[in-house]
């Protein structure tokens, strides 16, 4: 159970759907441990100013989340939380471990930049 | 001036001393802002399990930062965590901090409480690997490392009790240890070195950490003969103590050589109206229960302040 205002995924319908229905997505899937709550809180803060990216979190000891754990970006991977970054239902970048605020918003500005309108 | 920006009092830093002096300072009517580089509670949050705090038999850090969090908001203490401070300017009756946005506030006094952090080893190959073999939290990693070899770097207690700790996953655990003894208390030694399951590398520092996609080896220096040596390991976790976050303060006020803030008696520091609280000052016993008398100290001299200098200028208002 995560205790965090995020959108949580519970089930691997859960995972399906939110990245096929939405364009970007980051995924932050952990336990409440010290590397993974400053990611969450990230994301958090994040949502407002990136409305166009939908963000989640998955508890990693649901059975559930071997969706994101079997991932083949995942290999090598010995640091909680898993971060994906998702679009078009397509994992574009993922992380192991702590991740900063810079690190985590040059992530989402490469991969998800908004389109400027002409 | 802008006054939306202008508070009584910043802190920076929403650790366990932070919170205490928003909490304190708040509950006081003072205007205070909370500006917080990482994520609430700090340090306090990688702390598993707290059964040392006072009228809580046994709480997570990860809760209580955020009973914390919430009584100091409740009180009306305004709180921007993940920010990253670009400048400060603390001399004078006005303070400002600037951030890397551009954004600034300005206020009559500040309360550095920006702790400190896992001391890293910055050696080749450490920021390329962590989570990918190299970490510096057990509690969170540790089962990725079942039925592996592994390495714990550090002699202090912390080292050797999530040494101790990682057996219950590793098959195999060696201490590395840069001197010929520890600086552990006795008993965390004596439970390491009972541990059949760890041995020991003395008076070795990591030289570089290598692998391609995930930590394979390290280079191991032995410090009396010289001598390299390369290690097949799975994972190494590094437990070498803390660094305070005073970087940005540097030449600005008054540290020791460990970069630790001087503080008096009531918190007060070299710089009129900025006080100081927590890890990040120089101070033998890093506890939550000291950082939050550290918050409490500070606020209360950082309202004082502040009332005498509301004071002084209704009086010379007067005249």
């Amino acid at each position: 159970m995560l205790y965090t205002n995020l959108k949580h995924l519970e089930t691997a319908e859960d995972f399906k759907k939110a990245v096929s229905e939405n364009e970007n997505v980051m995924i932050i899937c952990g336990r409440m441990g010290p590397m993974c709550i400053p990611v969450y809180e990230i994301a958090e803060e994040l949502e407002n100013e990136y409305s166009h990216v939908s963000f989640y979190d998955m508890d990693f000891d649901n059975p559930a989340s071997s969706v994101l754990r079997s991932l083949p970006e995942t290999y090598g991977f010995m640091g909680l939380p898993f971060t994906f970054y998702f679009k078009n239902g397509k994992v574009v970048k993922a992380t192991s471990s702590i991740q900063s605020m810079d690190q985590v918003k040059t992530i989402l500005n490469s991969e998800f930049p908004v389109a400027v309108k002409a | 001036m802008d006054t939306g920006n202008h508070y009584d009092t910043i802190v920076i830093g929403g650790g366990p001393a932070g919170l205490t002096a928003g909490i304190y300072l708040s509950r006081a009517r003072v205007k205070t802002l909370i500006l917080n580089e990482g994520a609430a509670g700090g340090q306090m949050v990688l702390t598993h399990e707290i059964a040392n705090y006072p009228g809580v038999e046994t709480i997570s850090g990860y809760q209580l930062s955020a009973i914390m969090k919430k009584q100091a908001l409740s009180f009306g203490c305004k709180i921007r965590s993940n920010i990253s401070i670009a400048a400060t300017e603390l001399y004078g009756d006005i303070k400002k901090i600037t951030l890397s946005d551009g954004s600034y506030y300005t206020s009559d006094t500040v309360v550095i409480a920006s702790g400190g952090r896992p001391r890293m080893l910055g050696i080749p190959g450490e920021d390329e690997l962590r989570g990918k073999g190299i970490s510096y939290c057990a509690t969170c990693d540790g089962d990725f490392f079942t039925g592996k070899e592994i390495i714990v770097v550090g002699g202090g207690n912390s080292a050797l009790e999530e040494a101790v700790s990682l057996t219950k996953y590793a098959r195999k655990v060696t201490v590395v240890h840069q001197f010929d003894h520890f600086q552990a208390f006795e008993y965390a030694v004596r439970e390491a070195e009972d541990n059949p399951a760890i041995n020991f590398l003395m008076e070795t520092v990591v030289a570089s950490f290598d692998g391609q996609e995930k930590l394979e080896s390290v280079l191991l220096k032995n410090l009396r003969t010289d001598e390299l040596t390369r290690l097949r390991t799975d994972g190494a976790f590094i437990f070498i103590g803390y660094v305070p976050n005073t970087e940005f303060l540097r030449g600005v006020i008054e540290m020791n050589s460990s970069g630790e803030i001087i503080v008096d008696d009531h918190m007060a520091t070299s710089i009129k109206g900025v006080f100081a609280a927590g890890d990040s000052i120089v101070k033998r016993y890093r506890q939550v229960t000291t950082a939050v008398g550290d918050g409490t100290i500070a606020a209360l001299a950082a309202t004082a302040y502040i009332n005498e200098m509301k004071m002084q200028r209704k009086e010379t208002a007067v005249i």
